[in-house]
């Protein structure tokens, strides 16, 4: 939502949608889900996704508690991967390849997926250092190239000006907003190419939550973005794409603006309406 | 429908939906007087009566308005409910705009004495007059049971006002040319006759809003076909 509604003509049969499962189809897939099926021990979390996560898009992830949408979310970076008894089958491509092959190097995925998670995490560390230490995983910086580096993904997390003064402090000195928007520089200083948003915004008040949708409407020209909220207004507001989950499974995926106006599901419309249970 | 986990939330819905109801049962008794002023002759006592309700109508009007723009700022409803939050705001000006036209019917009734457009007014008109009304009626019923099936019906029924009006119009053309003291008698009667072609739409606009509300389709410039064909899809 958010943009202005387009003033061309849409003839009526275009606005008919068809079946939900048509939908994950979508022109610029960054990242191609098929037939994936999760399980934590014996419990199945998700079962049979089909979901394409368009390039340069915000997918967000709707559904009641438990409905597997943040499991969804954490197979896209094999976050599950450090718990032993998590498995995942089926197929995510990413770049052409499935991530979720034995051969995938792990660092190296995660050095493309970024993520950000619900609480703020920064590192016990300076502003300075919770950017750098990233970085020095994958990257031989120069001391000049580094404090560039620093310097761009905090601008780009909107908080440069705010903390340019103060890089030597702790980052854990921040405020809750401010601690969330550096761990998204965090994230993105590694120039990730898809950024994975875990309720970024459900522990911060109402201007930093505007701060940060603020902000992933800016990082959605450069990264693919997939996030995972609680706050269907939210959805609503910072979504290109949104998917329904209930119980493990995809229940609609469609573009938000229809989702939020006219959902093809009778279980959508309920939840998203307030109407569930 | 399912009831919202939040039933307050659900009081607030069905507090807009029942004002429009009541509303629209005042601008049907306006109508019926208007009825009366085109059939009969002058009654002081309806004309007070067709002040009162017109000013009960509008004090409706802000207050339903204002229940929806309350409704968005606290729930930020979505789909179903936004759709008839939006809705019942846009029904609520048309209701309006209904009684406006069956005032001016009322009134204007009395300045068409004529004995020669005596069948024009008492008869051509008020029945007329009466199709839109009914129109009306059988569009807030296929909104009080969110009948898409039945407000396409009524989207149909508007070709026969226009008809309506059509006739009238031509009948009053051949008394004018027959006879140039009717002019100004038959100038009324179009107004009047233009008063009902729109309630015709008013009612052609609630229905179309009642289709939107039900398919989550705006339907407004379809044509017919169209809108059965999305009245019939799921």
């Amino acid at each position: 939502m958010g943009v202005a509604l387009p003033l061309v003509e849409v003839p009526m049969a275009a606005c008919a949608t068809a079946s939900p499962f048509d939908a994950p189809q979508v022109a610029n897939p960054k990242i191609a889900i098929r037939r994936l099926d999760f399980f934590y021990g014996s419990f199945q979390a998700l079962s049979q996704i089909d979901l394409d996560v368009a390039e340069r898009e915000v997918t967000a992830f709707i559904g009641p508690s438990g409905c597997g949408k943040s499991t969804l979310l954490r197979t896209l970076n094999r976050m599950y991967s450090l718990y032993p008894g998590q498995r995942a089958s089926g197929e995510i491509r990413m770049n052409g390849a499935n991530i979720l092959d034995n051969a995938t190097d792990l660092n190296l995925l995660r050095a493309k997926v970024g993520m950000v998670f619900q609480k703020p995490t920064p590192f016990p560390m300076s502003i300075y250092e919770n950017i750098a230490f990233g970085v020095r995983l994958y990257d031989r910086l120069s001391t000049r190239a580094m404090d560039e580096r620093v310097e761009w993904a905090l601008t780009k997390a909107a908080m440069w000006n705010e903390v340019k003064d103060t890089l030597a402090q702790s980052g854990m000195a921040l405020s809750g907003g401010q601690q969330q928007r550096l761990c998204i520089a965090r994230a993105i200083a590694v120039r990730p190419e898809v950024l994975l948003l875990d309720e970024p915004t459900s522990a911060l008040d109402p201007i930093s939550t505007a701060r940060i949708e603020e902000l992933i409407f800016e990082l959605k020209a450069d990264y693919t973005i997939a996030i995972v909220t609680h706050n269907m207004q939210q959805a609503a507001r910072v979504s290109d794409r949104t998917a329904y989950m209930y119980l493990g499974r995809l229940v609609e995926f469609g573009n938000t603006d229809q989702v939020f106006l006219a959902p093809v599901r009778k279980e959508t419309e309920d939840y998203i309406t307030g109407r569930f249970g | 429908m399912t009831e919202h986990t939040n039933k307050q939330f659900d009081a607030e819905m069905e507090s807009i939906r029942s004002g429009v109801l009541s509303m629209g049962g005042i601008v049907e008794r306006q109508l019926r007087r208007a009825i009366d002023a085109l059939e009969k002759d002058d009654d002081s006592a309806r004309t007070d009566a067709v002040g009162a309700d017109e000013a009960a109508i509008n004090r409706l009007q802000v207050a339903i308005d204002q229940q929806c723009a309350q409704i968005i700022a606290k729930r930020q409803p979505t789909a179903v409910d936004l759709r008839m939050v939006l809705t019942v705001s846009k029904i609520v000006s048309d209701l309006e705009r209904t009684g406006d036209e069956g005032k001016k019917i009322a009134y204007k009734a009395a300045q068409t004495r004529s004995e020669r457009l005596a069948r024009v007014r008492h008869y051509d008109a008020a029945r007329a007059l009466e199709r839109a009304s009914a129109m009306l009626r059988q569009a807030l019923d296929a909104f009080a049971r969110l009948d898409a099936a039945a407000a396409a019906d009524i989207v149909a029924r508007d070709a026969e006002i226009d008809a309506a009006f059509a006739s009238i119009l031509r009948q009053l053309v051949s008394y004018m040319m027959e006879d140039p003291r009717t002019i100004t008698p038959a100038i009324e009667i179009v107004f009047v006759a233009k008063s009902i072609e729109r309630i015709g739409d008013h009612a052609k606009n609630i229905a179309e809003a009642v289709v939107q509300v039900v398919k989550g389709k705006d339907v407004r410039h379809a044509s017919l076909d169209e809108i059965r064909a999305e009245v019939a899809a799921r």
